[in-house]
């Protein structure tokens, strides 16, 4: 399979208050084929978001992804592009969608404009042909009547079709990986649904690669070829689909599992994870896991390494010592 | 006697301007429920169904355009003012949203006390320990009462405001989407409070949500709207197992399951959702309706809730409604 | 109390709040004690050289064409100036915020009817209706000065408040209290007033400058502050005279007048600041 994207060791910084910084990702490391969904699963606060955001070097001003940190596209370095270079990359080679549709559009100009904005500031094309594409892409994405649509303003629109316009402007240029940053979480379920089926299709059609990243245990489990859970701005867990649902390691992993309601089997009373959220300015030393894990021991006063737990399985947790691997 | 029921309850709101005159918004037509002293009953749906109408307006937080809901067989639209008021000690209401849902210049003991001031149901010192005595039930730290808002988190807000709907003792609470906007496990910690406090004060809860498997945990009777009305009502186990109205099979299928071995065959709704100031003629889903028998009928005749195997479904062709079936997993 | 503590905390922390809060502290300290410290100007009289002195050691101001110590003068003046201000602008704002609570609650009719009578006063200029006012009657005491200003200043802030009320009014906190029983009167003042505070707050800083402005226009055209009572305004006047020859006269309390305004200007900022991105 081919390698589409390489991240290693990524890290993010912000400025805290007292001047020194912080890490809201700390060391992330994942790889991308041509073709395949990878899931950065977690809740608040896990710093997947930023992890998304710092592919594109969108990072906020005051952040800075620190020297270590690796971000290869194929044979490109994206972390060293700046200027014309980092431009053509971002929606030519990488392009993104974000959660919340409304403001991800720009309310003064019709869904046609924008869509044909991104073909243009890629591909050399002439205004009518830009315009024709972005027909093409609206019925791509599935939405009634593109040619009478693209004069349509995003507010005419509804949630799941403003959603829809944004894949196709992501789309426009064509790019080999596509960022989904929660794209459903505001949607209703039955829409949430219908995107999920259209970035299924599309997906397929191009032999794009995925990044999804979600909070949401279900869309993973029907979508997503490979799982990364992140917690405390570090994977936690990484495995296949399959493997990390049949056999989930890590004990945060293990909690988020017993604390989602089920639509299907016996209906018990919710366990859920004990305590909250660490904030970034304030990282447990050790392993940070280790204030709300019932399986904790004196070892987890070190941070543990990902180490391996089963066929392309593993976790950050130094039980994963005591257990024999699983074949 | 149901502690609260509620007959054909209308909310239409008013649309356009001074000048250009639109068709209202027709969020609830003819709603319809009881529920019973101790249970909870699930209002769900999504945007645009109007659940959330439906929670304001019997706690008369909006006013009725017209129906009846009485609580414990007062009639609720009837009260003047200061009948109300009483009334409101005994129906509470928690809200969605953790960061617009308390005062951010009021700390959070004044928060919580707030009703009890309002009511007088203590005075000095034993504001104080009632108030501590809340928050520990909605497990919080009775020092934080002297902090702010700000200083929380949004599940530990969410806890805030059920102390503060507890503090005047009611018996009904309308809890409007309380766990959506919280992160997975703090969602799961709130919904074991609400059974908790459920069980140990008999409490009794409309639970709106949109989240079927969310409320599934909760409640034993679940209500299905689409475009202000009920589609479909029962009990939850059985609901959720045969489904009997279109609308309900689809929402079903569409919930994500985190089992990728279980692969549900998908019904995916086509179309948009329309828009609730120009619901369609007769049955309101028809426009998106996948069962094959349906015809002329469900175009112009708009069906009527009736017992159809064990809920009641608002479904000319309800007994023939095809089911999400369960696909085998893929090797 | 709680709001103006954080505010000003935040205002002190940026060079430009600082320096205006700086400013205005020295200036209020210098009206309260200053005239206790210098010679009384009323009484300055040196009948026998009846003329202006340029600024040296004893008068760093100078002296006016009858021999009053300018500086004297303008600490005085800065008492007048500062208690106009302030009264008119107490007036103003509790006028404003009273209609624009009323306003934006109520809804409405009510809501109409004020709002019309708003837009209605806001299209006279303000000054021209004070010269009117002003013009008629020979003297004018002070306080009907401050009332004046004070009633013809709530205009903008009403509508200030009632904007503010509106976006509070659909607030999940308000529907809670609502739910739990609360009176109107209850809303309005713990919930409503409470959080409109911070807008209001910038007003009234903003409002003081302006009116400074105001009273000593008004004062330049003998219609405000009346002789012998110190104002900046009216020394401005009285120096017009003498320009030429003793431009001291005027300059000092022209700069007084344009230190003051730029303060509050400058912690009006500050204050807008510090309310506006702090969110929920």
């Amino acid at each position: 399979m081919t390698r589409v994207l390489e991240v290693g060791n990524l890290r993010v910084s912000f400025p805290a208050r007292d001047g020194r910084r912080f890490f809201p990702v700390d060391g992330v490391s994942f790889t991308l084929d041509r073709g395949e969904t990878l899931a950065l699963v977690g809740e608040s606060g896990c710093g997947k978001s930023l992890t998304s955001l710092a592919l594109l070097q969108l990072v906020p001003a005051s952040g800075r992804v620190e020297p270590g940190s690796t971000i290869r596209l194929g044979d490109t370095d994206v972390l060293s592009l700046k200027g014309e270079a980092l431009r053509h990359i971002r929606g030519r080679r990488i392009g993104m969608i974000f959660q919340d549709p409304m403001t991800s559009l720009n309310p003064v100009f019709t869904v046609g404009d924008q869509i044909a904005e991104g073909v243009r500031a890629h591909l050399p094309v002439s205004r009518g042909e830009a315009r024709e594409r972005a027909r093409t892409l609206l019925q791509e994405v599935g939405i009634p009547d593109p040619a009478g649509r693209l004069d349509a303003y995003p507010h005419q629109l509804s949630g799941g079709m403003r959603q829809r316009v944004m894949i196709a402007i992501a789309l426009a240029a064509e790019p080999e990986i596509l960022v989904a940053d929660e794209p459903t979480t505001a949607l209703d379920v039955t829409v949430q649904a219908q995107i999920l089926e259209v970035l299924d299709q599309l997906r397929r059609a191009r032999g794009m690669a995925v990044l999804l990243i979600t909070h949401d245990l279900g869309i993973v489990a029907g979508r997503a070829d490979r799982v990364s859970v992140m917690y405390a701005g570090q994977i936690v867990e990484e495995a296949p689909t399959p493997e990390l649902f049949a056999h989930p390691s890590h004990p945060y992993t293990q909690g988020l599992f017993a604390s989602v309601p089920r639509i299907s089997g016996p209906v018990n009373r919710l366990t859920p994870i004990g305590g909250t959220v660490p904030a970034p300015t304030a990282w447990p030393t050790g392993c940070r896991f280790r204030p709300r894990c019932p399986q904790a021991f004196e070892k987890c006063q070190l941070p543990p390494e990902l180490l391996p737990v089963g066929p392309d399985h593993r976790m950050r947790c130094w039980l994963a010592e005591g257990r024999p691997f699983r074949d | 006697m149901p502690l609260v029921a509620v007959r054909n309850l209308v909310k239409h709101y008013p649309a356009g301007g001074l000048f250009a005159k639109a068709p209202p918004v027709r969020a609830v037509e003819q709603v319809s429920f009881d529920v019973e002293r101790g249970e909870t009953l699930a209002l769900v749906g999504e945007s645009g169904c109007g659940k959330s109408s439906v929670g304001r307006t019997i706690l008369r937080l909006q006013e009725p355009t017209s129906g009846r809901a009485t609580f414990d067989g007062i009639d609720i639209f009837a009260l003047d003012r200061k009948a109300l008021r009483r009334l409101r000690r005994r129906m509470q209401i928690i809200f969605q949203d953790p960061y617009g849902s308390l005062n951010p210049r009021m700390t959070i003991g004044a928060a919580v006390a707030e009703g009890i001031e309002i009511h007088g149901l203590a005075r000095g010192a034993e504001v104080g320990r009632r108030v501590s005595a809340l928050l520990e039930e909605v497990g919080l730290d009775p020092d934080y009462a002297r902090r702010y808002p700000h200083e929380f988190s949004g599940g530990q807000r969410q806890r805030i405001g059920i102390a503060r709907a507890l503090a005047v003792e009611p018996s009904f609470i309308v809890c409007d989407e309380p766990v959506s906007a919280l992160d997975v496990s703090v969602q799961a910690q709130v919904l074991n409070l609400l059974a908790d406090l459920q069980r140990d004060r008999g409490l009794s809860y409309l639970f709106i949500a949109h989240d079927l498997a969310v409320v599934r945990q909760i409640a034993r009777r679940i209500a299905v709207m689409y475009l202000g009305r009920i589609v479909e009502s029962g009990p939850t186990e059985p609901l959720l197992a045969s489904p009997r109205h279109p609308y309900t099979v689809a929402l079903l299928s569409a919930v994500p399951e985190p089992d990728p071995t279980r692969r549900r065959s998908r019904i995916v709704l086509s179309g948009d959702l329309p828009s609730p100031s120009a619901p369609p003629s007769g049955c309101p889903f028809h426009t998106r309706c996948f069962h094959p028998a349906r015809n002329e009928r469900c175009r112009t005749e708009l069906p009527q809730l009736r017992p159809v195997g064990a809920t009641m479904a608002a479904c000319h062709y309800a007994e023939s409604t095809p089911a999400a079936a369960p696909v085998a997993a893929t090797a | 109390m709680r709001i103006i503590g954080e505010a000003l905390q935040t205002v002190w922390e940026t060079p430009r709040g600082r320096a205006g809060v700086m400013f205005l502290g020295f200036l209020v300290l210098l009206a309260l004690f200053g005239p206790l410290a210098l010679p009384d100007p009323a009484r300055q009289f040196d009948l026998d050289e009846l003329a202006a002195v340029s600024p040296s050691v004893d008068h760093p101001f100078g002296t006016d064409q009858l021999s009053r110590d300018v500086l004297s003068r303008v600490v005085s003046g800065a008492r007048i100036s500062l208690a106009v201000a302030a009264l008119a602008v107490a007036l103003s704002v509790t006028l404003g915020a009273g209609v624009g609570l009323i306003a934006g609650y109520w809804g409405g009719a009510v809501d109409a009817l004020l709002m019309r009578l708003v837009d209605g006063a806001l299209a006279i200029p303000r000054l021209f209706l004070l010269m009117l006012v002003l013009v008629v009657p020979d003297r004018v005491p002070l306080l009907a000065l401050v009332l004046m200003i004070g009633t013809t200043g709530w205009f903008a802030t009403s509508r200030l408040v009632r904007a503010e009320v509106l976006r509070l009014r659909e607030e999940t906190f308000v529907q809670a209290a609502e739910a739990l029983g609360a009176s109107r009167r209850r809303i309005i003042l713990r919930h409503l007033l409470v959080n409109a505070a911070g807008p209001l707050l910038v007003a009234a800083t903003l409002g003081v400058g302006d009116v400074i402005l105001l009273e000593s226009g008004l004062s330049f055209l003998g219609l405000g502050v009346q002789p012998p009572t110190p104002s900046w305004g009216g020394m401005i006047l009285d120096g017009r005279a003498a320009i030429e020859a003793a431009p001291w006269i005027s300059i000092f309390p022209g700069v007084a007048i344009v230190l003051t305004v730029l303060a509050t200007s400058l912690v009006g900022d500050a204050l807008r600041d510090a309310f506006d991105p702090r969110g929920a």
